[in-house]
């Protein structure tokens, strides 16, 4: 806004920045190195910024109370294909919406917009009741087959829709004339460049499936099918207190892996859910 | 897909062929949104039909049985004295939540906005929190907020007694909007920024030669321009308060007394512990009409309050 800031005003600022910071940084500080302490230090008073004392069987304890290995793989895969899922799904009927002219496509996109009015919430309880029906219950297909196709893939197939609608109508045409078929067209010329889209598509669906949380604990009923955020539940003693050492060490290796990717790929990051936001 | 377009025939009479370039797109069309229209009618138009069917029945899961009772679950709806703390704390969570998290967001915006060493590193860091798995970042906080917990602790050493932040009414609810604002107010954060962005550099001069100081310029040249950036993101945030689960189960199981309970973790408990399916679809409808109506209600707004559309 100003062109030049006062070096006195750049001290406010960074000061401000620096106390704003704490509550969103602290947090995970205080995760990875409560992990580490002795459950002796745990409430320490004063509290230890650093721990004074270590204690590295947290970590085996988390392997040992449950199948986490089970665990952590059973999120990896139901989010992955998840996202290979809806990057397909979406892609294909957001080019659709985009640049195909077929009858009635106005009141479909009305019909398919309508996802995005029902949270998955409001229809928990008939999901649960088909997937009983189909013998699904405490299986992953319905983490994995209604985030693909229903509601929550609807913003995917909407900000894949925004994206194509920008791309020139030239690039078609020559293609056509070259002889290409429609289904040509979207895999050789319209998703190629759709990449910028379909990375946002990418990041938001795995991070959805990676947080589900209401879904698991009303599907799911062993914890050798338990996902991730329902397993870090889960580490409590005989009276259900949180085993709390144990709890920060497994929620340390939930959440240090995907703060990693992001702090390398922090760009795509933040530009994908921005981009996405802003079309949504 | 492919073998449909194949599968047009070339020889076909030549002076009409039936399969036209408009009727090949048409089928072509109907083949790529296939999946997503048949997922949303399975997954989503039907189990809307049946939460509605439901909400017509008394369902006893133990006894097996299903009976037609008209509007007896939205009697009972009206009657339902706890529902009416529930909607209580579902608007006090959502008005809290959104008026924290836009304000929180807008701020952290305009400072990001300013042109000094090293903001990309402070705009990743405000980021972050996004990207920690949600139940992660709930747990941490859930320790941060013990009585004996880290918050505490830090009070402590200052000479101040803490709450007992998670089993008090008003410290309850506060906290638990506190810690959703912290987790996601990145997201709305980098809208504004991009919003703020788009501002054009000339009004800002227009108005530094009239004289205007920067508040003003602020609340009359900001704030009208980013406005449908706002209206945008308290939408989003709005809806996004109303599905609030993981938090509230984590941190408080919608104690103490109701006082967190909002409207999905009531419906959860209704439906998925106590086994009341019918008075727990009755609560989806419900829940259904207030994003309905709250949705339509912004988007009416739009006319009034922004003052101008990208």
């Amino acid at each position: 806004m100003r062109a030049d800031i006062s070096p006195r005003a750049k001290v406010g600022l960074y000061g401000l920045m620096c106390v704003l910071l704490i509550p969103f940084v602290f947090p995970t500080w205080w995760m990875v190195t409560s992990s580490i302490k002795p459950i002796s230090d745990i409430f320490a008073f004063p509290p230890q910024l650093v721990p004074q004392n270590y204690d590295w069987t947290t970590y085996s304890k988390v392997f040992e109370l449950q199948p986490f290995v089970r665990q952590y793989w059973n999120s990896a895969y139901i989010a992955a294909v998840v996202t290979v899922g809806t990057m397909i799904i979406s892609s294909m009927a957001g080019y659709a919406f985009a640049r195909i002219r077929f009858p009635y496509a106005n009141a479909v996109f009305m019909i398919v917009l309508l996802g995005l009015l029902i949270p998955s919430e409001v229809t928990i309880v008939p999901l649960f009741q088909m997937f009983l029906k189909a013998g699904m219950v405490n299986t992953h297909w319905p983490l994995i087959l209604v985030p693909i196709f229903g509601a929550p893939s609807v913003f995917a197939t909407f900000v894949m829709r925004q994206f194509f609608v920008t791309l020139p109508a030239e690039l078609e045409e020559a293609a056509r004339v070259d002889g290409l078929g429609r289904f040509k067209i979207f895999t050789k010329i319209a998703l190629p460049l759709a990449k910028p889209a379909l990375a946002s598509v990418a990041i938001f669906t795995f991070l959805h499936s990676w947080n589900l949380f209401l879904e698991p604990i009303v599907f799911l009923s062993s914890a050798d099918m338990f996902t991730l955020p329902q397993a870090l539940t889960q580490y409590t003693d005989a009276y259900g207190g949180p085993m709390w050492n144990i709890q920060l060490a497994a929620a340390t290796l939930t959440a240090l892996p995907v703060l990693i990717v992001f702090i390398i790929a922090q760009k795509q990051f933040v530009e994908g859910l921005a981009h996405t936001g802003l079309k949504g | 897909m492919a073998v449909a377009q194949e599968n047009a025939h070339p020889e076909g009479r030549s002076s009409s062929p039936f399969w036209t370039i408009a009727r090949r797109d048409s089928l072509a069309g109907f083949l790529f949104i296939a999946p997503q229209l048949i997922g949303i009618v399975v997954f989503v138009l039907i189990p809307l039909g049946l939460v509605f069917w439901y909400s017509l029945h008394e369902w006893n899961v133990l006894a097996n049985t299903f009976t037609y009772t008209g509007a007896q679950n939205y009697r009972m709806l009206m009657e339902d004295e706890s529902l009416l703390e529930v909607l209580g704390a579902t608007a006090i969570f959502s008005a809290g939540l959104v008026i924290f998290n836009l304000s929180l967001a807008l701020l952290l915006a305009v400072l990001l906005n300013q042109r000094l060493a090293g903001i990309a590193i402070f705009r990743t860091l405000f980021f972050s929190p996004v990207v920690v798995s949600l139940v992660a970042w709930t747990i941490v906080w859930g320790f941060l907020l013990q009585k004996n917990g880290g918050i505490n602790g830090m009070l402590l050493t200052f000479g101040i007694e803490g709450p007992n932040w998670l089993r008090e009414e008003t410290t309850a609810m506060i906290s638990v909007i506190v810690v959703q604002v912290f987790k996601n107010v990145g997201l709305n954060m980098i809208l504004f920024l991009a919003a703020l962005q788009g501002v054009p550099k000339e009004l800002y001069e227009a108005a530094r030669i009239d004289g205007a100081p920067a508040f003003k310029q602020f609340r009359r040249i900001t704030l009208p321009l980013i406005s449908p950036t706002i209206l945008l993101t308290s939408i989003i945030t709005i809806v996004g308060s109303l599905q609030v689960f993981a938090q509230i189960a984590v941190l408080t199981q919608g104690g103490p007394g109701l006082s967190t309970t909002v409207l999905v973790y009531y419906l959860y408990q209704q439906a998925f512990q106590f086994h009341f399916f019918g008075y727990g679809s009755t609560l989806s409808i419900l829940l259904f009409a207030i994003v309905a109506i709250l949705t339509f209600a912004q988007w009416q707004m739009r006319k009034r309050i922004v003052f101008y559309e990208s």
